[in-house]
C-alpha cells in the first residue's frame, strides 16, 4: 500500500498526488510512467511522474477526472492508501540541446507539464503551446505560465474563448517559419499529435509524441499498448511512450484507444449512481 | 475398492479422471478435472508394476520417484509419499495437473505398450493436493547470514526461493505484479489450475521465512548493482518469456484482436470476467477466433467459451495431431465445444463500420516437407482463400524474450535475446544465475522449476565456497 501524503487540486478536475514510494523515487526519470492500481477491484492506469524527490521518498504524479477510476482516484484524501504502484516504467524523455516547444492538449497537458518543467529546470528554452476545444477544457495554464513565462505560452482554442482561435499547428507554424525551435515535443489527442507531426516534417524540426495507447501490465508481457511506428509493431510500455511523431501510424493508435468506449462508459455510469449523493 | 492381488495388475484401463460434464463446465471457471478420491487413487496405485528399471522416472524431466511414491499411495502413506515427490520437486499439485504427461513419465510407461500408462499426473496431484509433509520443514528462523535475491516469482523463482530458503539463505523475490506465481496465475487459467493452490505455494514459502516483494520491476525499479549495495551477495533472474509475437498481418491492430498473454491476464489476473465489480474491461465476442495450436491457444479458446461466445473457432496451421498442446486440453476443448480448424492461415482482419474486428480471411494449407523441427511444414494452396465472422480474435503464436533480459545486469544473451547459462544456470557475470523461459525460451512449468532447484545449488555451493 502506497500513502498519499499530499493531494492538491488544480481545478475541478485536475489534481496532484504526492505519495510514498522510496525506491522508486531514486529511480524515476522524466517521461517515465507508473500503474496505479487504486484498490482491490482497480484497473491498472498509467500516469506520468510530474516529480520525485529520492531524499524524502515520494514521487508525484497529475492526473485528470476521466473517467471510473480517475474519478474515483479524486476521491482519495491525505493519508489515504492507493493499492499497487508500479513504476518506473518507460524510457526518459530524451532532452537533446537546444530549444524546445512543448505541445500539449487534453489530459496531455499533465502529461506535457512535468515535461516542461524537467527541460526548463536542466536549462532548455522552452515555449509551450496549449490546445483545447473551449477555454474550460485547458488544464494547469498558472503553471504553465508561471514556468515558462507568458511570452513563452501560447494557447489556442477551436472556439476562440481564450487565446488564439484555432488549433495547436498555428503557433507552432509559426515558430518553425522563424527557425526558433529545434524539438518539438507533443501529447494529447492523436489529430493533435498527427496535424503537428506533419507541420514539423514540413519544415524538417524533429518531433518526438509521447503515445498513450491502453495498457495492463506495463512490462512488454501483453502487448494491449502495440502502436505502429515506421511500419513496425512496438510496445508503448518498453520500447517508449516517446517515439519520432512523423513515424506513427496514427489510425492504428486512434482505434485502438477506443477499444473499451462502451465499457468504460457503462463503468463511469454505474459508479456515478453508486456513489451519487441523490442515490444515497 | 476393486480386488487387487498383491502388487500385480488387475486392469488394463486407468480408473478415469473425475471430470465436470462438458456443457456444464463450459459455463463456469470452475475446475474441469475435480481429481481422484482416496479409492481412485489407490485403485490406480495398485496398477503400478514398481519396475525395477522404472522407464517412467526417465521421462521426468526432475526424476521424481515414480515408483516409491506410488507405493506408499498404494501403502495408505500419503505423507510419506508427498516426502519423496518433495525431494525432487517442489509443486506436485501443479505439475500433476499442468505436465504434459504424454510426452513425460506416463509416455514412458511400460504399461503405456499394451493399455493406459499408470495416471501419474493424477496421483502426484492426489498427494500434492491431499496430504502433508511428514518430513517437518525446517523452519529456517536461524539463517545463514547470506542474501541472495530472486527475479520474478513463476515456478523457476518460487523453486529457488524455496531450496535456497531450506538451504537458510535470506531470499527475497521480485515481482512485477501486485501478484506472484507468473504465468501460474496471469496465464494458465481457473478452471485448469486453481489459483487458490498457486497461492498456498506461495504462502509455503513465506512461512519459510522468505520475503516477496511485489510491484518491483528489476531493470526499471532497481538493478543488479543496486541490489549487491543492499547486501544481496547473487541473483537469480527467472522473467520468463514475455514479449508475444503476434501475426504481422493487415488489421491485426484492430480493436477486438488480442494476443492471448492480454486476453488470459485480463480474466485470470484482472478478474475481467467479473467486470463491472472489477474494473478491467475485455471483450466477450460471439465469434471468437483463436490462432495456435498449443497450450496457450487452447486456454484461450476455453477462456473465450466461458466469457459466452456462442461460436470458438480454433484455427492452426497444421493438423491437430500436430498441435503441441497436452493431449487432455485438446480433448477437453473438443469436449466443451471449441472447432479445430486444421490447415489455415490467416490473411488479414477485416474490420466493421464501427472500426472493430468482424472478419478474418483465411487461405487453407497442406502438409509438405518436413521442416528442421521434423514437422511436416504447411504450404499455402493457391486461391484457397475465404472469410468467416470473427468479433474477437486472439492469437497465441508464441513469445520473444523478455526486454528486462539484460536491463538488470549486463549478461551474455544469444542470438534471440535469451539468456545464455551453464549447465547449473550461471550466467556470464559471476554474480548472477537464471533460469527457465527467459532461458530456454517458452517451455514447461516442470522445466522452469526444475532450473531454479539446479541453479539453487549452484548459488548455495558457491556462496558458501564448498
Ligand atoms: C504512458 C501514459 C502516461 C499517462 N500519463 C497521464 C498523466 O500523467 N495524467 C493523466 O491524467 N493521464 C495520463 N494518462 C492517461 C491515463 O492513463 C488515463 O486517463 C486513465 O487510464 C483513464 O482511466 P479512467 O478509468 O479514469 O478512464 P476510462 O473511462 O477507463 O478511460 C478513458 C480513456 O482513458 C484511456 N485509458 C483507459 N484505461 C487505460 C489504461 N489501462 N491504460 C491507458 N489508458 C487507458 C483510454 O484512451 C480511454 O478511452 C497516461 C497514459 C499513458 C499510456
Ligand atoms: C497460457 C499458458 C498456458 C501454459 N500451459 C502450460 C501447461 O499446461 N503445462 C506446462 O508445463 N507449461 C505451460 N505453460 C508454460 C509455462 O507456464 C512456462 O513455461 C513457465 O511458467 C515458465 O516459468 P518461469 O518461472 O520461467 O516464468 P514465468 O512463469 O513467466 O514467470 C516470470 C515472472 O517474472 C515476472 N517478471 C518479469 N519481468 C520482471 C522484472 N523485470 N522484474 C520482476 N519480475 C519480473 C513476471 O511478472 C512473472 O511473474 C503455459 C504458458 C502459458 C502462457
Ligand atoms: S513432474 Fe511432471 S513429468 Fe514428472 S512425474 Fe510429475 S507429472 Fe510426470
Ligand atoms: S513405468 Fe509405469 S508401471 Fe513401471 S514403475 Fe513407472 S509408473 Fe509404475
Ligand atoms: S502494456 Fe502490456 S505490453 Fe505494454
Amino acid at each position: 500500500m502506497y500513502k498519499i501524503l499530499k493531494k492538491t487540486q488544480y481545478s475541478e478536475k485536475v489534481y496532484k498526488f504526492r505519495v510514498q514510494a522510496p525506491q522508486m523515487a531514486k529511480k524515476a526519470q522524466a517521461g517515465q510512467f507508473l500503474m496505479v492500481r487504486a484498490d482491490k477491484q482497480g484497473e491498472r492506469v498509467p500516469f506520468t511522474f510530474a516529480d520525485w524527490n529520492p531524499e524524502e521518498g515520494w514521487v508525484e504524479f497529475i492526473f485528470m477526472v476521466i473517467g471510473k477510476t480517475t474519478q474515483m482516484l479524486a476521491t482519495f484524501q491525505e493519508g489515504d492508501r492507493i493499492q499497487d504502484l508500479t513504476g518506473p516504467l518507460g524510457n526518459p524523455t530524451e532532452m537533446e540541446d537546444g530549444s524546445w516547444c512543448v505541445i500539449g492538449g487534453g489530459v496531455g497537458l499533465a502529461i506535457a507539464y512535468p515535461v516542461a518543467r524537467m527541460l526548463k529546470s536542466s536549462g532548455h528554452d522552452v515555449d509551450v503551446i496549449m490546445g483545447a476545444r473551449t477555454e474550460d477544457l485547458l488544464l494547469l495554464t498558472d503553471q504553465f505560465r508561471e514556468l515558462v513565462g507568458d511570452e513563452h505560452l501560447h494557447i489556442t482554442t477551436d472556439d476562440g474563448s481564450v487565446g488564439e482561435k484555432g488549433v495547436v499547428t498555428l503557433p507552432l507554424e509559426r515558430m518553425c517559419e522563424a527557425k526558433s525551435v529545434d524539438h518539438v515535443f507533443a501529447v494529447g489527442p492523436v489529430p493533435m499529435m498527427k496535424f503537428s507531426a506533419l507541420t514539423c516534417e514540413k519544415y524538417g524540426v524533429p518531433i518526438t509524441a509521447s503515445l498513450n495507447p491502453i495498457m495492463v501490465d506495463g512490462t512488454g508481457m501483453c502487448g494491449c499498448c502495440r502502436v505502429t511506428v515506421d511500419g513496425k509493431t512496438k510496445f508503448a510500455c518498453v520500447d517508449g511512450p516517446d517515439f519520432d511523431a512523423t513515424k506513427v501510424d496514427w489510425n492504428d493508435l486512434r482505434a485502438r484507444q477506443g477499444s473499451y468506449r462502451t465499457e468504460e462508459g457503462q463503468a463511469l455510469k454505474d459508479y456515478e449512481e453508486a456513489t451519487c449523493a441523490c442515490h444515497k | 475398492m476393486p480386488q487387487v492381488n498383491g502388487n500385480k495388475p488387475v486392469f488394463g484401463t486407468r480408473v478415469p479422471a473425475r471430470e465436470e460434464p462438458p456443457h456444464v463446465r463450459a459455463t463456469n471457471f470452475g475446475p474441469v478435472d475435480t481429481g481422484y478420491t482416496r479409492e481412485d487413487a489407490i485403485a490406480e496405485a495398485h496398477r503400478c508394476l514398481n519396475c525395477k528399471k522404472p522407464l517412467c522416472v526417465q521421462g521426468c524431466p526432475v526424476g521424481i520417484n515414480i515408483p516409491g511414491f506410488i507405493q506408499k499411495i498404494r501403502e495408505e502413506k500419503c505423507g510419506e509419499g508427498l516426502d519423496i515427490v518433495r525431494e525432487s520437486s517442489m509443486l506436485p499439485s501443479i505439475c500433476g495437473r499442468v505436465c504434459p504427461q504424454e510426452n513425460q513419465c506416463e509416455g514412458k510407461c511400460v504399461l503405456g505398450k499394451k493399455g493406459d500408462p499408470i495416471a501419474i499426473g493424477q496421483l502426484e496431484r492426489y498427494l500434492g493436493d491431499n496430504s502433508r509433509h511428514k518430513a517437518k520443514e525446517v523452519m529456517c528462523r536461524y539463517k545463514n547470514g547470506h542474501r541472495v535475491a530472486v527475479v520474478g516469482s513463476g515456478p523457476s523463482g518460487i523453486a529457488c526461493a524455496a531450496e535456497l530458503a531450506r538451504q537458510r539463505f535470506e531470499v527475497t523475490v521480485f515481482e512485477a505484479f501486485f501478484e506472484g506465481g507468473g504465468v501460474l496465475t496471469y496465464g494458465i487459467p481457473e478452471f485448469r489450475l486453481p489459483k487458490s493452490i498457486v497461492k498456498r505455494e506461495i504462502s509455503g514459502l513465506e512461512s519459510l521465512g522468505v520475503n516477496f516483494e511485489y510491484n518491483a520491476v528489476i531493470g526499471r525499479f532497481a538493478d543488479a548493482q543496486d541490489l549487491y549495495d543492499e547486501g544481496f551477495e547473487a541473483i537469480y533472474v527467472a522473467v520468463g518469456a514475455g514479449l508475444p509475437k503476434f501475426l504481422n498481418i493487415p488489421g491485426e491492430n484492430l480493436p477486438g484482436v488480442f494476443c492471448a498473454n492480454e486476453y488470459l491476464t485480463r480474466v485470470n489476473l484482472m478478474k475481467a470476467n467479473r467486470f463491472p465489480v472489477y474494473d478491467t474491461p475485455t471483450k466477450h465476442g460471439k465469434n471468437a477466433v483463436i490462432f495456435g495450436g498449443g497450450n496457450v491457444a487452447m486456454d484461450a479458446a476455453r477462456t473465450a467459451l466461458r466469457l459466452g461466445a456462442e461460436k470458438v473457432t480454433l484455427a492452426y496451421r497444421r493438423g491437430e495431431a500436430e498441435m503441441p498442446a497436452r493431449r487432455a486440453e485438446v480433448h477437453h476443448a473438443k469436449e466443451e465445444g471449441v472447432e479445430i480448424m486444421e490447415l489455415v492461415s490467416p490473411l488479414e482482419f477485416v474490420a466493421d463500420e464501427n472500426g472493430f474486428v468482424s472478419k478474418v480471411k483465411l487461405e487453407r494449407m497442406e502438409l509438405g516437407e518436413p521442416d528442421d523441427s521434423g514437422r511436416r511444414r504447411p504450404v499455402v494452396i493457391p486461391d484457397s482463400e475465404f472469410e468467416i465472422p470473427c468479433d474477437v480474435a486472439i492469437t497465441a503464436i508464441g513469445t520473444n524474450a523478455n526486454p528486462f533480459a539484460n536491463m538488470i545486469g549486463d549478461v551474455k544473451l544469444n542470438k534471440w535475446g535469451y539468456i545464455e547459462t551453464d549447465e547449473d544456470g550461471r550466467t556470464s557475470d559471476p554474480r548472477i544465475w537464471a533460469g527457465g523461459d527467459i532461458v530456454t525460451g517458452a517451455a514447461t512449468v516442470i522445466l522452469a522449476m526444475g532450473a531454479g532447484k539446479k541453479a539453487a545449488n549452484s548459488i548455495a555451493k558457491t556462496i558458501l565456497g564448498e
